[in-house]
C-alpha cells in the first residue's frame, strides 16, 4: 500500500485497484497462492486463518447458510451462464475456466472448495465443509486479531433443514445468537410467515436491517426493519445499510407475508447512503441479498457505497469485484465460507482493503466446543427422525447449476412415479447440500433439499401451451439481459420433458423442441398433460409434502441411481 | 409414511397463475398518445417515472410520476386492453408537478408517462414492468 498523505494526484479508485493487485500478488486474499502451497502439504487451520491484519476496520461476512448447522458436502455449479454485460464475467465462470482465471491448481483444496469437476474424488480427500461450530472458530480468530470486527449475516439463515422447519427457525436463531452477529438482512426468513418473523425479530439481540422493506399498504418504511445502523469501530463511523431480497413476494409466496413490500428501490438506497454520509458515516457498507449481478448494477447506479457484502446467488469468489469505487464481496452458501474484509479508512474515506474468502474445511478447522453444544442441543430432540437411513445413492446427488442437477432429477422421478404424472416440475432453488456416491441418504438429507413452509406436492392438468408459457416465464427470470429483471434462482427443473433453450432470444422464443420423453413425441400445445410439482407460491396448494413423496420413492428404490440427463439443449451460452 | 392412492390422486389447486407473454403496445395506446400530443414530437428528460421492475402484484402496481414545470401528465399502460390510466392536470399554483397512484397491468409491458410542459412541448419517460408467474427463488 502506498501512503496516501499528500498524494491528491492518485484517485481513490487507483488505491482500490492497488488493493486488488496487492491481494492477487502478495497473497492477502490470494486463494490461488495458498492453494499451491497447500497442495504440497497438509492443510492446517493456521493456513486457513492466516491474515495480516490491515487498516482499522474488519468486516466478517457469512450468508445463505440455509440452516446448515453441521458439516456437509456442497458441489459448486458446473453451469452458471451470464447474460448481457455479465456474459463471461464472474460469477458466471465455472470449473476449469474458473481455476484458470484465479490461478488455482487442479486437485487443490481451492479447486474442491470453489469449483466443480472431480467433485466426488476431491470430497473423499478433503472431507466435508461448513458447520457453524467451525465457523465460530474462524470468527473467534478474527475477533482475536480485531476484537471489534463487525459480523454481518446476509440472510437465508432461518430456512432449509428438518430442525429449522420443526422449530420455525428457533434452532438457527439460538445458534446464530451464540455467534453474536451485529446485523442481518433477509429473504427466506419471511416464508416462516410475517407473525413468526416479527416475533423473532423483536427478540433479536442485533439489528434487522432492510432499506427496501416497506409496508405494503402505505408503501412506508417499517419500524422493526430499520434501513441502517451505525457502528463506531476503530475510531471510524461505519454505517451498515440492509438490502433484503427484492423479489420476495414474487419468488416466494407473498400471501405468507402480505403486510410487506420489497423491490430494489435504488432511489431509496441512494437516499439512505446520502443520509448516513450526512450523519458522518466514513465507511458505508451494504449488507445485501440482491444477488451478485443485481449488486453489480446497483453499485453502478448508487454512488457512495464502499463495500457490498453480496448474498442470494450463492457465489463464492476468492477476490472482490470492483465496480467504480465499490468493492463487492461474495461469500458462498450453506456455511461453506466466511469472508474477512479489512479496511483502511482515513479522512472519512476507504483507502484500501485486504480480503480473504476463508473456506470452512470441517476436518481442518477445530469446532468451537461451546457452539457444538448449542447445535447439538437444538438437534437432540429430533435425532431419531434425522438419522434414519432411507436408502443409499450410487450417484453423486447435487443441485447447483442453471439446469437439472441430479438431486432434482431424483425429486422429479419421485414426483412422476409417486404421483403418476407425465411431467414433473421442481423449483430452481440454489440451496441443498450434495450426497456422495455410496453415501447413505438419511431423512435429514432429504429435508436439506426439500424443507420449506410451502412444500405441498401438487398434481394438476396443464396444456402444452401453458407449460411453454411457464418455461418462458422462468427462463426470463434467469436470462433477462437486465439484472434488475432477474430473480436469482436457476431454471425450473423438469422431469419427463426435454427442451431446447436459446438464452440469447427474448421471452417467448427461448424455449423450443419441447419433447415428452416417455413417448418421444413433441409436446402438443392444445393437449392436456398431468403435471406434478412442488413449491407453488399459490395459497391453498394441495397434496402431500414433497419430503414424504421423495422419502417414499427412495425407500422403494433402496439404492438410487441417477442416469446422466441430456434432455435440455442449451444454445447461446 | 405411506401415500394412499386416493391421497396421491387428489388434484391440487391451481399451481400457477399465468400472465402469458409480454404484451406489445396496442393501437389504442398509440391513438391515446396522438390525441394527447396532437401529433407533436416528444422529447426525453425532465420527467421521472418510478415503477417497480417486477410487479409484486399485477393488480395493484405503485407508480410515481414527476415533471417539474408540467401542466399535464398522462400515464398509459401501453399493453392493457384499455391503456389509459390517468391524466393529471396541474394548475399554475400547484406546489409540485408530481403524482402517485396504483395501476393494474394485464401482463408484462411498458408503462409510459408523457408530460405537457408549460411551453406546450412534450417529454416522455417509460418503464418496463414485468408481471411474472414467480416461484423458484434462490
Amino acid at each position: 500500500m502506498r501512503d496516501v498523505e499528500g498524494s491528491d494526484m492518485i484517485s481513490r479508485r487507483d488505491f482500490l485497484q492497488t488493493s486488488m493487485a496487492a491481494s492477487a500478488i502478495l497473497g492477502a486474499s490470494s486463494f490461488g497462492q495458498w492453494s499451491r502451497v497447500a497442495a504440497q502439504q497438509a492443510l492446517t487451520q493456521d493456513q486457513l486463518l492466516q491474515f495480516d491484519t490491515f487498516g482499522n476496520v474488519s468486516l466478517i461476512h457469512i450468508t445463505d447458510i440455509h440452516a446448515q448447522l453441521k458439516p456437509i458436502y456442497f458441489r459448486e455449479p458446473s453451469i452458471n451462464i451470464g447474460v448481457g454485460d455479465n456474459k463471461g464475467q464472474v460469477p458466471h465462470v465455472t470449473g476449469a475456466d474458473f481455476r484458470k482465471m484465479y490461478g488455482i491448481d487442479d486437485g487443490s483444496p481451492s479447486h474442491y472448495a470453489l469449483s466443480s469437476g472431480d467433485f466426488s474424488a476431491l470430497a473423499q480427500a478433503y472431507g466435508r465443509v461448513g458447520g457453524l461450530d467451525r465457523v465460530s472458530t474462524v470468527i473467534n480468530a478474527i475477533r482475536a486479531d480485531r476484537p471489534d470486527a463487525i459480523l454481518l449475516d446476509g440472510g437465508d439463515t432461518w430456512h432449509g433443514s428438518y430442525t429449522c422447519y420443526q422449530t420455525e427457525g428457533q434452532d438457527m436463531v439460538n445458534v446464530m445468537n451464540a455467534l453474536k452477529p451485529d446485523a442481518m438482512t433477509f429473504h427466506w426468513e419471511f416464508t416462516l410467515g410475517s407473525e413468526r418473523v416479527q416475533e423473532i425479530v423483536e427478540g433479536l439481540p442485533f439489528a434487522a436491517l432492510g432499506q427496501n422493506i416497506f409496508d405494503a399498504e402505505w408503501d412506508e418504511p417499517v419500524d422493526i426493519f430499520p434501513p441502517y445502523k451505525f457502528f463506531e469501530r476503530g475510531g471510524v463511523n461505519v454505517a451498515v445499510i440492509g438490502q433484503a431480497f427484492p423479489y420476495m413476494p414474487i419468488a416466494n409466496p407473498g400471501w405468507m407475508f402480505p403486510e410487506y413490500s420489497f423491490g430494489i428501490r435504488d432511489e431509496n438506497m441512494q437516499a439512505m447512503v446520502d443520509e448516513v454520509r450526512a450523519k458522518g458515516a466514513e465507511l458505508v457498507v451494504v449488507l445485501s441479498h440482491n444477488g451478485f449481478d443485481v449488486d453489480k448494477k446497483m453499485a453502478g447506479k448508487v454512488t457512495g457505497i464502499d463495500v457490498i457484502l453480496s448474498g442470494h446467488t450463492h457465489d463464492a469468489l476468492p477476490e472482490p469485484v470492483l465496480v467504480g469505487e465499490t468493492i463487492i464481496v461474495a461469500s458462498g452458501s450453506n456455511g461453506k465460507f466466511v469472508s474477512r474484509v479489512d479496511l483502511d479508512v482515513r479522512d472519512g474515506r476507504m483507502m484500501g482493503f485486504r480480503h480473504k474468502l476463508i473456506p470452512i474445511f470441517s476436518d481442518v478447522i477445530e469446532p468451537d466446543k461451546a457452539v457444538t453444544e448449542v447445535i447439538d442441543a437444538q438437534r437432540a430432540p429430533y435425532m431419531a427422525e434425522l438419522s434414519e437411513v432411507i436408502g443409499q445413492s450410487e450417484s453423486l446427488l447435487y443441485r447447483r447449476g442453471n439446469f437439472n442437477g441430479t438431486w432434482d432429477d431424483l425429486i422429479c422421478d419421485a414426483l412422476i412415479s409417486e404421483r403418476e404424472a407425465d411431467i414433473a416440475m421442481s423449483p430452481g432453488v440454489r440451496w441443498g447440500p450434495s450426497i456422495l456416491p455410496g453415501q447413505d441418504i438419511t431423512r435429514e438429507d432429504i429435508w436439506n433439499v426439500t424443507s420449506m413452509t410451502y412444500g405441498r406436492a401438487y398434481r394438476t392438468e396443464m396444456t402444452g401451451e401453458f407449460i411453454h408459457v411457464i418455461l418462458e416465464d422462468v427462463a426470463d427470470n434467469l436470462f433477462n439481459p437486465d439484472p434488475y429483471y432477474q430473480q436469482g434462482g436457476d431454471m425450473v427443473r423438469l422431469g419427463g420433458l426435454g427442451y431446447r433453450i436459446d438464452i440469447t432470444k427474448p421471452q417467448g422464443s427461448r424455449i423450443t423442441d419441447m419433447t415428452l420423453l416417455k413417448t418421444g413425441e413433441a409436446l402438443d400445445a392444445s393437449k392436456t398433460y398431468q403435471v406434478a410439482g412442488w413449491a407453488s407460491v399459490n395459497e391453498g396448494t394441495e397434496g402431500p409434502q414433497i419430503w414424504d413423496v421423495v422419502e417414499s420413492h427412495i425407500r422403494k428404490q433402496g439404492t438410487v441411481r441417477v442416469e446422466p440427463n441430456n434432455s435440455v439443449k442449451v444454445i447461446g451460452a | 409414511m405411506t401415500l394412499t392412492r386416493r391421497k396421491v390422486m387428489v388434484m391440487g389447486a391451481g399451481a400457477f397463475v399465468a400472465f402469458g407473454l409480454p404484451l406489445r403496445a396496442t393501437a389504442a395506446a398509440e391513438d391515446a398518445i396522438a390525441a394527447f400530443t396532437g401529433g407533436a414530437a416528444i422529447g426525453e428528460g425532465g420527467i421521472t417515472l418510478t415503477a417497480p421492475e417486477i410487479a409484486e402484484n399485477g393488480n395493484t402496481v405503485p407508480i410515481e410520476v414527476s415533471a417539474p414545470g408540467a401542466s399535464q401528465i398522462m400515464v398509459l399502460a401501453t399493453g392493457n386492453p384499455t391503456p389509459g390510466v390517468a391524466t393529471f392536470a396541474f394548475g399554475a399554483l400547484a406546489a409540485s408537478q408530481a403524482a402517485s397512484t396504483r395501476i393494474r397491468l394485464a401482463g408484462t409491458q411498458d408503462v409510459v408517462a408523457i408530460a405537457k410542459m408549460a411551453d406546450g412541448s412534450f417529454v416522455q419517460a417509460s418503464s418496463n414492468v414485468k408481471v411474472t408467474i414467480g416461484g423458484c427463488g434462490g
